[in-house]
């Protein structure tokens, strides 16, 4: 794992956008009985998600939040000097969302804007990424946007997946700055787990054929086609309650912070009795450790700031925080970050 | 690592059977409340008292309590 920091760069805002169709998981009709319904709420934490129509996809989400968060801050567009977009559910295989998104929103022909596909622990790849590029170039202004449309790839008859996934996305603003906080990161990866979340046809491997639409029934019981995200339950979670812990004293350890120095901990929400050891583990108590698990689900790289604006907005914008970040998933691949963040800009929930 | 206690950690992770059922001979994926989501409580119990992983490969092989616990002490040494 690399354990490392940067200086001279912060968080200066952050938004989110969900759509505006709730689906609750009592009413879910691939349940069988409401005992069945509720096991399942009790285990994930998953009251309701976010599903998009057909017609709103990754980009749609994504522009909506980096527009209402530019907009609040009062940037001009013309400004911003970098656009990372991170998201495993593009509107199309080619051209990248990054491309789509420049347009849209009016961006420069100069600002560098380009797409990275990391899903759970996209969030933490996706800040290392952009605040080691702003530092090294001396971009000022930078925006990095994540998010998926999980539901468009879950299949329809797969208990595991179908009521746990979400839609969502987010954008962050980044600047750089003259205090000497430190950004610390550490990142990592497994990919003999690359099995355990994974889409088997579509891609160059096994190109979308005749049979990709045909379902199955997997060993374990689960309904889906080729073109179905498959997660195997039992190893991401063995994976997770392992990894995570380790990730996460990295970087407290690179800090020089207590764990009750901690403001709040805010994790890839994936699974909430997995969060829940996860959290014990490193005993945080329940106050350090906000869920919006509950109102949306699992929503890939967008669940950590989509946490961050639904439970923690009165305080970012009010206090500096001592903050750390952690995600982990799809690869297998972790990440986790501390940031303090200064009184930033949050804007409500944006729903489209 | 005694099998005592283990069927004792394995029964008290359950909500809904009764103790005597969980011996060492029997099929867990047979019991009434055996599903996704117990396999789940089996990976976090036997990480929690044990400190060992379990993958899912395992259990998809074991079949009686008896092949979780010879498996996991196994994993012990």
């Amino acid at each position: 794992m690399a354990t490392y920091s940067v200086e001279g760069i912060e968080i200066v805002g952050i938004s989110a956008c969900v759509p505006k169709n709730v689906e609750k998981n009592i009413e879910n009709d691939i349940f069988t009985s409401t005992d069945e319904a509720i096991k399942f709420i009790k285990t994930t934490g998953v009251n309701e998600r976010r599903i998009v129509p057909n017609e709103i996809c990754t980009s749609d989400l994504s522009v909506a939040a980096a527009l209402e968060l530019v907009n609040k801050l009062n940037w001009d567009i013309k400004d911003i000097g970098i656009m990372v977009c991170i998201t495993q559910t593009p509107d199309y295989h080619g051209p990248m969302n990054s491309s789509l998104i420049q347009t849209r929103m009016g961006l420069s022909k100069e600002c560098i804007a380009f797409d990275i596909p990391v899903g759970c622990s996209g969030y933490v790849y996706g800040s290392s990424v952009i605040t080691s590029m702003m530092k090294t170039i001396g971009i000022e202004k930078g925006i990095l946007l994540v998010g998926d449309t999980l539901s468009k790839q879950a299949s329809p008859k797969d208990k595991s997946t179908q009521p746990l996934f979400g839609d969502a996305a987010a954008a962050t603003a980044f600047s750089l700055t003259n205090t000497n906080e430190s950004i610390i990161f550490d990142l990592g990866g497994d990919g003999s787990g690359y099995e355990f979340l994974y889409v088997r046809d579509g891609g160059c491997r096994n190109p979308f054929n005749s049979h990709s639409i045909e379902y199955y029934l997997s060993e374990d019981g689960l309904i889906r086609n080729g073109c179905h995200t498959i997660m195997e339950g039992m190893d991401v979670f063995s994976f997770g309650i392992s990894v995570a812990p380790i990730t996460f004293r990295n970087v407290l350890n690179k800090t020089s912070l207590n764990i009750e120095n901690i403001d709040a901990a805010i994790f890839h929400q994936a699974n909430f009795f997995m969060n829940e050891m996860i959290r014990k583990k490193l005993k945080l108590t329940s106050e350090q450790t906000p869920y919006s698990i509950g109102k949306f689900g699992n929503t890939s790289s967008a669940t950590i700031p989509l946490t961050i604006v639904s439970e923690l907005k009165n305080r970012i914008t009010s206090e500096k925080l001592n903050l750390i970040f952690c995600g982990f998933g799809i690869g297998l691949s972790w990440g986790t970050m501390y940031i303090k963040t200064n009184k930033i800009i949050c804007p409500g929930l944006i729903e489209i | 690592m005694e099998l005592e206690t283990f069927l004792k950690n394995f029964a008290d992770m359950l909500d809904e059977t009764a103790p005597e059922l969980i011996k060492a001979d029997t099929e867990f994926r047979e019991l009434e409340e055996w599903s996704s989501l117990t396999a789940l409580s089996l990976i976090a119990m036997v990480d929690q008292e044990y400190s060992i992983k379990l993958t899912g490969l395992d259990i998809r092989n074991s079949h009686l309590i008896s092949d979780l616990f010879e498996l996991v002490s196994s994993k012990i040494k």
